[in-house]
């Protein structure tokens, strides 16, 4: 509102002066950052003593005196060599070893091409999801259709794949099956539940915060349990849900009620000029909704959203109390084997980089989203 | 409450008395909670009539135009606008909102949008506008504010006064047959206001039915068919520019009228 010019104003008498000449360059914010007293110093020198010396031993374990291979007799790794340079070498002979179980869990070995190209599906949709370029209708089939492909893929049956019973899914396809399917039905979910919070319509208002507050107030442990043990004993002699979908089904319920909870902060943020406007201009309640108040409403809500994300994705690990393969669990079982007992940490570490390359991108691509859709806020 | 002037005095329309009354307000009744808003407020006002509301804050003005798009809703009495009675009704409302455009104090632009598409979104949507000829008749109004040169940023790359033209114009977007403004230059810095005054003007030029709360006495004077001066929720007097400020006769108006010239 500031930015109007008074294009006939004399230039101003004041001499002009230049900014002071500001302390540029690596040494000058180290001077001032880093050794600008003598307290700062010796932290300083303590704390790069520490980080060098940790960073460097660390190294030594994970690369210089690291096994990558050991030999294998009658299918029997022999570790002998990874237990003697335990806790000086890191034995990375166990991920060379077990990888494709902990990926793919107990899915048969000979077909392990399908949860692989499974787990390609699903970066590429994100890929192609990510791009605001595939943002209009369009996206709906090519979602529709690629889940469509990935259940193909995974049960087979069809096309000459041979069937395999979900119980012998695992690893990471079951990650990626849980985080995919609970967000894509958790999200619009949670849109119409926070729509609903704001509702004039008493039902619908206390149904939505009924939904809330009671997931919201049950630990997902509990959830998951219900689901698994409690929900079919509600079913018909006979009729059995998959266990899978019965955890996707608390995954999503879960996740929802916290998204609504945060799309609804976004609702909140918006002045009630905005939904006076687009009400004196005679638009729809759900064109008001889709053109004007959510668009802004979610911009506003991407860095806790994407939390609740990255968050939700790591929590799909909790399926193992109920005996399902996630990549978690199957890394853990990858190490019950008698040869292998004992080198957790390698695995842990591995199985956590896949976690924090999937959350990284997550949490990367919202930072460009929150800056590139926020443009008009900029001046 | 004994000097407010017999409410039918407010009906009869100084001006185009053959033409029908664009809008009609009976007997309206307002509370917030138990504050008494409106009271008793009888206004009727003829197609092409431009109409100033002023009074002090608090006086109910602002509600008792914004209970005529039913952006507040009024308890007791009858409103109707272009002949279509107010009601919970939502057809009705819909249609009102159609023909009622309303430009407001806080601008209330939408951020996220252009200001093409501020402008087309609602004749797209609402009024069923094919995309391009919504665009040209943007790009018009937007030519008759005098900024078409913005239209491709966002609103808050503009200043308030043109912040507010552009309000005018997506109002006028939709074809409304009333435009109400409320206050539409109070939140302006002073040399903006004048942009905005004379957008308004220039639209009272073409005959636009007009109801607009503001202080703005010389706009009142220039425009107005008829002031009407509201206080505590009642109309107190109501009359042509020249005769209510030169010759008030109550002394809420004096006493109103004595303090807008103080503060300027």
């Amino acid at each position: 509102m500031s930015d109007i010019t008074l294009g006939q104003t004399p230039a101003s008498t004041a001499p002009r002066s230049a900014p002071p000449v500001a302390a540029t360059g690596a040494m000058a914010w180290a001077r001032a950052n880093l050794f600008n007293s003598w307290l700062s110093t010796a932290v300083t020198l303590l704390l790069a003593y520490l980080i060098i010396r940790y960073s460097i031993s660390f190294v030594e374990w994970a690369f210089f005196n690291a096994i990558w291979q050991v030999p294998v007799v009658n299918g029997q790794a022999q570790t002998a060599a990874c237990r003697e340079i335990k806790g000086v070498g890191a034995c990375w002979a166990v991920i060379t070893e077990k990888h494709r179980f902990i990926l793919f869990g107990t899915y048969p070995y000979d077909e392990h091409w399908r949860p692989l190209l499974v787990c390609f599906l699903f970066v590429g949709l994100y890929v192609i999801s990510a791009m605001r370029r595939f943002w209009n209708w369009r996206l709906v089939p090519i979602w529709v259709g690629t889940l469509t492909l990935i259940g193909i893929l995974m049960w087979g049956g069809l096309f000459g794949l041979s069937y395999v019973p979900q119980e012998r899914w695992g690893g990471l396809p079951i990650t990626l099956i849980l985080s995919t399917f609970g967000l894509a039905f958790a999200f619009p979910l949670a849109i119409l539940v926070a729509l609903g919070r704001r509702s004039k319509l008493p039902a619908i208002k206390m149904l939505c915060i009924l939904y809330v507050e009671l997931i919201r107030g049950v630990p997902l442990i509990s959830l998951l349990f219900m689901a698994s043990v409690m929900f079919p004993l509600f079913l018909p002699e006979g009729m059995n849900i998959d266990k899978l979908l019965r955890a996707q089904i608390a995954i999503t319920l879960f996740a929802g009620a916290y998204l609504a909870e945060v799309v609804r902060g976004g609702l909140q943020a918006l002045s009630r000029g905005q939904y006076e406007a687009a009400d004196a201009l005679g638009l729809s309640y759900w064109h008001k909704t889709g053109f004007i108040i959510l668009p802004q409403a979610l911009r506003l809500v991407i860095p806790p959203l994407v939390n609740t994300f990255i968050g939700f994705f790591k929590d799909t690990s909790l399926v193992l109390i109920i005996g399902i393969f996630d990549l978690l669990t199957a890394g853990k079982t990858a190490i019950v084997e008698p040869a292998w007992q004992g080198f957790g940490v390698e695995v842990y570490i591995t199985v956590g980089l896949i976690y924090l390359v999937f959350c990284f991108a997550m949490s990367k691509y919202s930072q460009d989203l929150e800056r590139d859709l926020n443009q008009h806020r900029r001046r | 409450m004994g000097e407010t002037i017999e409410a039918t005095a407010h009906i009869a329309s100084a001006m185009r008395a053959d033409a029908p009354p664009a809008i009609v307000l009976e007997n309206v009744n307002k509370w917030f909670g138990a504050l008494h808003v409106l009271r008793e407020v009888n206004l009727q006002v003829a197609t092409g009539e431009r109409v100033v509301v002023c009074g002090p804050s608090g006086s109910g003005k602002s509600t008792l135009i914004r209970c005529i798009n039913r952006l507040e809703v009024h308890q007791q009495g009858r409103i109707s606008v272009d002949g279509i009675e107010l009601t919970d009704d939502l057809r009705s409302l819909d249609a009102i909102r159609r023909e009622v455009g309303m430009v407001f104090q806080s601008f209330n632009l939408f951020p996220h949008l252009t200001i093409l598409e501020n402008c087309t979104l609602a004749p797209i949507w609402v009024r069923r506008m094919p995309k391009k000829e919504a665009e040209e008749l943007a790009m018009e109004y937007l030519t008759r504010v005098r900024i078409p040169e913005q239209a491709k940023k966002y609103p808050g790359q503009l200043s308030g006064g043109q912040q507010q033209r552009v309000a005018i114009a997506r109002a006028l977007c939709m074809k409304p047959k009333i435009m109400l403004f409320d206050e539409p230059t109070s939140a302006l810095d002073p040399e903006m206001i004048k942009e905005v005054l004379d957008t308004m003007v220039m639209l009272a030029a073409t005959g636009m039915t007009m109801i607009c709360v503001t202080h703005e006495m010389g706009f009142a004077r220039q425009v107005a068919d008829r002031v009407v001066f509201m206080d505590r929720g009642e109309i107190v007097e109501s009359g042509e520019p020249e005769a209510l400020f030169n010759d008030p006769k109550t002394d809420r108006l004096r006493l109103f009228l004595s303090q807008i010239l103080r503060g300027h």
